[in-house]
């Protein structure tokens, strides 16, 4: 297929994902705030969501504080922050348009359905929208999409692309929001364990829609470490690192073997795969949290980039 | 039909054509491109015989136009025997030195010929002009028959309505029948547009679909060792036949127009040493121009030794004094166009325009003569066409599509457009015109 057909299809399933992402994060700020700051952590729960969102710098350049309804209208509504889900909606939007002979009539319905929608809140009274009606509108949305997406796409080379698409979203994703955990939570070591501490990782359960899976999985007791070896390591949780990247890594393989070659993008994912299937726990947290996130999505960013050099820029002879 | 189940299934009909996704985007109404042309459920219905006549009709312009391409650009024969002046043709701004001396494969500049005609009479029709560049709208021709099956099933069960479908497939066959000499496997064809803000998109994408070739823009094409290749996932892929839906200016910036961004740089290269073909052939505007228009029965006479079967509009060029006068002094009576002006823009109607609307056209004629021409308001034939207070004769014309390659072919039909304002003319989509099923019964 066309190098460009198959980039656009990359990016309107990053682009779905990312809106998801955000809504996430909200979701998981809102939650944060309605517990007293007692001193520890960040200067602020929601500058936390800021930086997991990697967007401070953006933010701060337009908004003076950093108060709800700043973050809101920055993360959901905000066309200048080009992840806002506003923004990520329209650019999936775009993608799939430009492309849309590629597009089944159903996941071109949805996403211009999203569309729609996602226009009409933008001419609502602000306060008729609810930040929870905001955010369950957001996952019901790209829900749709995606499972639009299962039922009736052809499984070729395009699907690949648009897996490849959602599954290295949706690892950077993950580990942004577990990185939220980093900010929230330094300096102050002591509040591990606390009360404190294991509201707010309830709420980012909460926020991944893996609070109840997780208590099948592990049993009540919230520690960091099941909560780090559930999204981290454990294969059975659909957002957990290890599922998202096996899943672009097994896209990335079909691909292999319907063009009969494998490259620099195959490699690269294959040994982030075998890396988190050695890893134990105890090793993310002797390298400490958040340099392991960051690295790790340094790695995904790196396969990304192998993938779009391969296959995207058309540039490959 | 009574008057509910009318409105019943022009909902349907609408709801059909958003849900496919048909729209037209019109220029200067500032950023809709979501707008939907009025279908009209009426069909516009031609007999066999009809048909047959209009298509031998078609089919021998097609082949005299390219007979003239072909000529123009080589020994300009038809200039030499006084048949046509040549500062018409050599001076004529869609006139490409840049293609001169290139024969294109089997001898076709225009591949794809749109011709618009008017029907004066039962047996009289006249041609209005002729597309050679890159019609558009037979994506309206097939959706609007396949609307229609969809609605009136019973309608096609009872008539002998000849089939339109296979215009795709006839399509992909004639632009692989003018594959590059140097094309040593089953050629690659594919469309290229000038990308999804352009009001044809649809179209673009929507044939693309139907043939089954990639539709590519200017940035999926490169240029390396004497062949056109485009970018895919798998590496590079040769390009052999390329539909082209953008205009000569852009096609390679180191040929035509420098800053154009929709092009291949170095494309031309590649066409002139047979490495691809472009379809329509570049350089092809020419014979589609509408001072040249005049002329096309004396092509006919000239290159093919035989009398026209379709009737050109008697036309005044107001480059020739004695046209100039006349047209000056019966403005009121005539249709004045400029000469490369398309879409219904910048024309006047003499019989429907005001005094002031004339005076404007009065002095931008005597400003610039050579750039109009002028025709008499012809008796068009009308249609009956649903309108808000029932059925009522509409104007009408027809653009069928003819396929030139190794062979010439016509499908049974074409684009029927509408002029919904009563007593209005103009059938532009552009200027609110919409469009009809075009019925060949056969025999």
């Amino acid at each position: 297929m066309l190098s460009r057909t198959a980039e656009n299809l990359y990016w309107m399933a990053r682009y779905i994902e990312r809106a998801e992402t955000n809504a996430r994060l909200l979701e998981v700020g809102a939650r944060n705030a309605l517990i007293p700051n007692i001193g520890g952590g960040y200067r602020n729960e929601w500058e936390s969501i800021l930086h997991a969102s990697g967007n401070a710098n953006g933010f701060a350049e337009k908004y003076s504080d950093i108060v709800q309804r700043n973050i809101e209208t920055f993360m959901f509504f905000d066309r200048d922050n080009a992840n806002s889900v506003l923004s990520c909606i329209e650019r999936a939007r775009e993608n799939g348009r430009i492309v849309r002979t590629a597009l089944t009539t159903q996941v071109w319905d949805a996403i211009n359905i999203a569309y729609q929608e996602v226009q009409e809140f933008g001419r609502q009274e602000r306060s008729s929208l609810s930040l929870s009606d905001l955010t369950d509108w957001t996952l019901r949305t790209t829900a749709l999409i995606r499972g639009a997406g299962l039922n009736t796409q052809m499984r070729n080379d395009g699907w690949d692309f648009t897996n490849i698409g959602f599954h290295l979203e949706r690892a950077d994703s993950t580990a942004r929001m577990l990185d939220v955990k980093y900010f929230t939570l330094l300096p102050q070591i002591s509040y591990v364990g606390s009360g404190l501490d294991n509201y707010q990782w309830r709420t980012l359960l909460r926020a991944m829609s893996s609070s109840r899976a997780f208590n099948w999985a592990y049993g009540g007791e919230i520690s960091p470490a099941k909560i780090v070896d559930f999204l981290v390591l454990n294969r059975a949780c659909p957002r957990s690192l290890i599922s998202s990247v096996e899943s672009a890594n097994e896209h990335l393989d079909r691909l292999a073997r319907a063009y009969g070659k494998s490259g620099p993008a195959q490699t690269r994912a294959r040994a982030l795969v075998g890396e988190l299937h050695e890893m134990q726990v105890q090793d993310v947290f002797d390298e400490g949290l958040h340099e392991f996130l960051t690295r790790f999505m340094g790695q995904v960013m790196a396969v990304g980039g192998a993938a779009q050099t391969m296959y995207l820029s058309g540039d490959i002879r | 039909m009574p008057r509910e189940l009318r409105s019943l299934k022009q909902n349907e009909a609408e709801a059909l054509f958003r849900r496919i996704g048909i729209t037209f985007a019109v220029y200067g109404e500032g950023g809709s491109p979501d707008r939907l042309i009025p279908f009209d459920m009426f069909p516009r219905v031609f007999q066999a015989d009809e048909w047959a006549r209009l298509e031998r009709g078609i089919k021998q312009r097609a082949r005299a136009l390219n007979a003239f391409l072909v000529d123009v650009y080589g020994r300009g024969e038809i200039v030499k025997a006084g048949r046509i002046p040549g500062r018409l043709v050599y001076q004529n701004e869609a006139y490409e030195t840049a293609v001169c001396g290139i024969v294109p494969p089997k001898g076709v500049y225009s591949h794809i010929v749109g011709i618009d005609l008017v029907r004066t009479g039962p047996d009289e029709f006249f041609v209005l002009e002729d597309n050679c560049r890159t019609p558009s709208g037979v994506s309206y021709m097939l959706e609007n028959r396949e609307i229609m099956m969809r609605m009136f099933p019973a309608l096609f069960q009872e008539n002998r309505i000849a089939p339109v479908e296979n215009y795709p497939a006839m399509l992909r066959r004639t632009l692989a029948s003018v594959a590059p000499h140097k094309c040593d496997s089953d050629p690659r064809v594919v469309i290229l547009t000038p990308g999804h803000f352009n009001s044809a998109y649809y179209e673009h994408s929507f044939l693309a679909d139907m043939m089954g070739v990639e539709l590519v823009e200017g940035s999926d094409l490169f240029v390396e060792g004497d062949y056109c290749w485009m970018r895919t996932t798998e590496g590079p892929k040769r390009v052999d036949v390329i539909y082209r839906r953008i205009d000569d200016a852009f096609i390679d910036p180191l040929c035509f127009r420098p800053d154009s961004m929709l092009g291949v740089p170095g494309l031309m290269n590649v066409y002139r040493s047979g490495g691809v073909s472009i379809c329509s052939a570049p350089g092809a505007g020419v014979a589609d121009d509408k001072a040249i228009y005049t002329f096309v029965p004396e092509m006919i006479r000239f290159y093919l030794g035989e009398a026209p079967i379709l009737n050109n509009v008697p036309t005044w060029q107001c480059a020739k004094p004695e046209d100039l006068k006349y047209v000056l002094e019966h403005l009121s009576e005539l249709v004045v166009k400029e000469v490369h002006g398309s879409g219904g823009y910048g024309m006047l109607v003499g019989p429907k325009a005001d005094k002031a609307m004339i005076a404007l056209f009065d002095q931008k004629i005597r400003e610039k003569p050579w750039n109009y021409i002028a025709q008499p308001t012809l008796a068009l034939s009308t249609c009956p066409t649903f309108v808000d207070e029932g059925i009522a004769p509409r104007h009408v014309d027809l653009r069928p599509y003819c396929l030139v390659g190794e062979d010439i072919n016509l499908v049974p039909g074409g684009l029927t457009r509408v002029a919904l304002t009563e007593g209005s003319l103009v059938v532009n989509s552009s200027q609110g015109g919409g469009v009809k099923d075009t019925w060949v019964l056969a025999e």
